[in-house]
């Protein structure tokens, strides 16, 4: 399975394919049953825009830098995130530490779920037979090909995300971020930092 | 590539070669169909649950689940899911997708060339 085509098949003369007029016509009749507007459709793309791994590297500078809240993410990342001011809808978030010890990495094996409402919505590859595949038989050879070498004697754990409930990983701190504050922190926090594939960046 | 008693999508552990890296940008398309899913399966509204999704595309078989792209099969499942719970008939889905179809460009200048 490959998923490198996302564009759907054009109709003839580049018309809308079937799945395209699929789409339109099953919103429209929910409009016309008055389950939610146009504009609430829109409201919602907006605000999946809007969501980035910014957010969850806002979360990771905060667990870095505030041990009390640290522990609330560690204990029940749902509410920890909602007493932060952010959405998570209807889904659980599980958050993993990494440390100098044990590495975490995060697949959903049998789809593509991920937390999303944290990190946006996934990158193609996490969403690719290869990755789903592999990583949870030779996690180890997958990282390196995300350039993340580890220790031999470092633990890798790889969590399998569920319809509802979702890992993110909290990565370890680098070394030498001491003096830093939330903002200068924040910066280091990589996606894939939080997917599990990378590690924070060094200062 | 499916084994005994293993669904084609359960495919963790299999033999598979490089991750590919490639990334697009969603087109609006796409985005739609994930805002039609996230406004069907939020709190307030609960109509279609994740599971509910996965066990449609599941349901797609094989050869669907590979030809089809990500959000193809999204919206194959929610469509699916709608018409069991008898949100959406199947007469009007028809209908509505015929009456989408004909007022396309190119379905007018069609018409126009007629």
């Amino acid at each position: 399975m490959t998923d490198h085509n996302h564009a759907p098949p054009r109709g003839p003369n580049g018309g809308l394919s079937h799945y395209q007029t699929m789409e339109l016509a099953v919103s429209e009749l929910l409009i016309e049953k008055g389950l939610f507007s146009e504009q609430k459709l829109q409201g919602e793309i907006a605000a999946m825009d809007a969501r980035s791994p910014e957010t969850g590297a806002r979360v990771v500078a905060l667990a870095w830098s505030d041990a009390a809240f640290k522990a609330r993410l560690l204990d029940d990342g749902t509410a920890a995130c909602e007493s932060i001011g952010i959405d998570m809808g209807p889904t659980r978030l599980v958050v993993v530490e990494s440390s100098a010890a044990i590495h975490n990495v995060i697949v959903c094996t049998l789809c593509s779920c991920y937390p999303r409402m944290l990190l946006g919505l996934p990158p193609d590859w996490y969403k690719t037979a290869n990755y789903r595949s592999r990583v949870v038989r030779e996690p180890r050879a997958v990282l390196r090909e995300f350039g993340t070498e580890l220790p031999d004697d470092v633990v890798v754990r790889v969590h399998d995300n569920t319809a509802d409930m979702r890992y993110m990983v909290l990565p370890a701190r680098p070394k030498g971020t001491e003096s830093m504050d939330r903002e200068a922190l924040a910066k280091l926090v990589t996606r894939d930092s939080m997917i599990g594939v990378g590690l924070a960046m060094t200062p | 590539m499916s084994e005994p008693g293993r669904m084609h999508h359960d495919m963790g552990g299999r033999p598979a070669g490089p991750v590919d890296h490639g990334q697009h940008d969603h087109v609006l398309w796409e985005k739609r169909v994930d805002a039609l899913l996230m406004l069907l399966s939020n709190n307030t509204r609960r109509i279609i649950t994740v599971d509910e999704l996965r066990r449609g595309i599941e349901e797609l078989g094989a050869e669907a689940y590979s030809r089809l792209t990500y959000y193809e099969r999204w919206v194959a499942s929610v469509t699916h899911n709608l018409l069991e719970k008898g949100i959406i008939r199947a007469d009007e889905l028809g209908r509505k997708m015929a009456e989408i179809e004909a007022r396309s460009p190119e379905a007018r200048s069609r018409k126009e060339a007629g």
